[in-house]
């Protein structure tokens, strides 16, 4: 804890805090000098609208986010970029986000989302950036990086006339045509394969778009081969699971896998326990973001700055319009906790959904 | 006796602007209490088919300029809290109806021009808002 607060300090967060809306991550380990520091930015949405123009709205969520991971000090050792990039997969909107992605002065890894793939199944995406899943290790971290997102071949390869009604119907989340989200048998292999040559005791990250677990499967907060992949991960002694497309604060501990969700740098979206005509659960863990109000444009909407230590991320939420948030490991308790609104007592109004 | 003609005149004046159909005129109609179930399944299909216009028009960009959907931020119409209107608005410093705040939507993440109060659009996108929140309590006012 001590180790945390001073960080805390020494990274002159105090003095951002409110202004600077991230999700800082860190991963501790027993030698502090083993400790690092990632920022983690997710959900951009970039949209085309026509020529020259984007949405300005989510353009200046990113814009924000890339110029606050720029003033971080300490510095993050990289960026991790959560996925949709862009909302409905176009050149135009890929292009665009990756010029303002390329404003980032530190090394960014890039994970897919389903609005970047659905057009032309990562195509394009894949010459930007690269290899939809690999792995790398890190100051003694297994970071694994997942294509999440995929679902029933039957639903991607036959289902549609054109890939671009393809890509509309998986973009509404809440569209009954679309499909629930998924590893994948050959990734599930490949990630069995890669992980044979970890040791049980090296921490692992996962970097995830679908949540790796079964949330509300009507907005697709789902992962349809959840239980495999937490099988595969399960063995390991210290696994934390990162995952965007939810745009909110979710957070979960399975055994011995940690989840924690991203913030959206475009737009918050409602839990799912506020639609009424479905039952649905968070993890119970979870305290929500607050109930965002439409007239601060960048309500319920960050970033996230995490610190690595004992390996285990401590997420820094740093939201735009509100007071940011701290979800860090509870080495007591084993799971992830809010350091401020965990205890029922201490939560606020607008934290209240319905 | 003469100014309580000319009121009644001007009341079915009134009532001729809304259009009335046919069917519904006062001359020749059925009495009050004479519809029957295959009335109520068209009242019922009726509401329906404006509803569904609604989820139609919360999901397509054609409200706004920008290619931007209502059902982008409030998917099945959530967080919208129909069941709170009119309640007060900080920064509009009054209270509201609902309709003002789709209005506000339309105007600014969606960069659109505002709809009519009673425009058929408008109707269409309250009905599918009540339907998605149908069974909830009405708690005018609440935050």
């Amino acid at each position: 804890m001590t180790n945390r607060r001073d960080f805390l300090q020494s990274a002159g967060l105090a003095a951002l805090a409110g202004a600077v809306p991230l999700t800082y991550v860190r991963l501790a380990f027993a030698k502090p000098e083993q400790d690092f520091n990632f920022a983690y930015i997710s959900d951009s949405h970039i949209q085309h609208i026509k020529g020259t123009q984007f949405v300005r709205n989510w353009d200046r969520g990113l814009i924000r986010a890339v110029a606050e991971t720029n003033l971080l000090d300490p510095k993050p050792d990289f960026v991790i970029y959560g996925g949709d990039l862009a909302q409905l997969g176009t050149k135009e909107e890929l292009d665009h986000g990756a010029e303002l992605l390329s404003k980032l002065k530190y090394k960014t890894y890039m994970a897919m989302g389903e609005h970047d793939y659905y057009l032309d199944l990562g195509e394009y995406w894949s010459k930007l950036f690269g290899k939809h899943w690999y792995s790398f290790d890190h100051k003694g971290v297994h970071f694994v990086v997942l294509n999440s997102i995929l679902t029933f071949d039957d639903w991607t390869f036959k289902r549609w006339p054109t890939a671009k009604q393809r890509m509309a119907e998986m973009a509404g989340i809440d569209n009954p045509n679309g499909s629930p989200f998924m590893v994948g048998a050959k990734q599930r292999e490949w990630l069995k394969n890669d992980l044979a040559k970890v040791a049980k005791s090296t921490p692992i990250v996962v970097v995830s778009h679908s949540p790796l677990q079964k949330i509300y499967k009507g907005w697709n907060f789902w992962t349809e081969d959840a239980e495999e992949m937490q099988a595969l991960l399960k063995p390991f002694d210290s696994v934390n699971v990162l995952y965007g497309h939810v745009h909110q604060i979710q957070y979960n501990q399975i055994g011995s896998i940690a989840f924690n969700s991203a913030m959206a740098t475009a737009w918050p979206w409602p839990y799912p326990a506020t639609y009424a005509q479905v039952d649905s659960h968070l993890p119970v863990l979870t305290v929500p973001m607050n109930r965002a109000d439409p007239f601060f444009e960048r309500d319920a909407t960050g970033w996230q700055f995490i610190n690595l230590h004992s390996g285990r991320n401590d997420l820094h939420y740093n939201l735009y319009n509100n007071q940011s948030r701290v979800i860090a490991f509870n080495p007591k308790t084993g799971r992830p906790e809010d350091m401020k609104f965990q205890d029922a007592s201490a939560r606020i109004e607008p934290q209240t959904h319905y | 006796m003469r100014a309580r003609t000319i009121v009644l005149a001007v009341a079915v004046a009134v009532g001729g602007a809304l259009q009335l159909p046919v069917e519904y005129s006062p001359v020749g109609a059925a009495k009050a209490d004479e519809f029957t179930k295959a009335d109520l399944d068209r009242w019922a299909a009726e509401f329906e088919a404006v509803a569904t216009e609604g989820r139609r028009l919360w999901t397509s960009p054609e409200l706004g300029t920008n290619g931007v959907a209502c059902g982008q931020c409030h998917p099945n119409g959530a967080n919208t809290h129909p069941e709170t209107y009119p309640k007060f608005q900080k920064q509009a410093g009054r209270v509201v109806a609902i309709w003002e705040m789709v209005n506000w939507c339309i105007r600014n993440p969606l960069e659109g021009k505002a709809l009519a109060a009673d425009d058929p659009k408008m109707i269409a996108i309250q009905a599918y808002l009540a339907k998605e929140r149908r069974g909830v309590k009405l708690e005018p006012g609440k935050h």
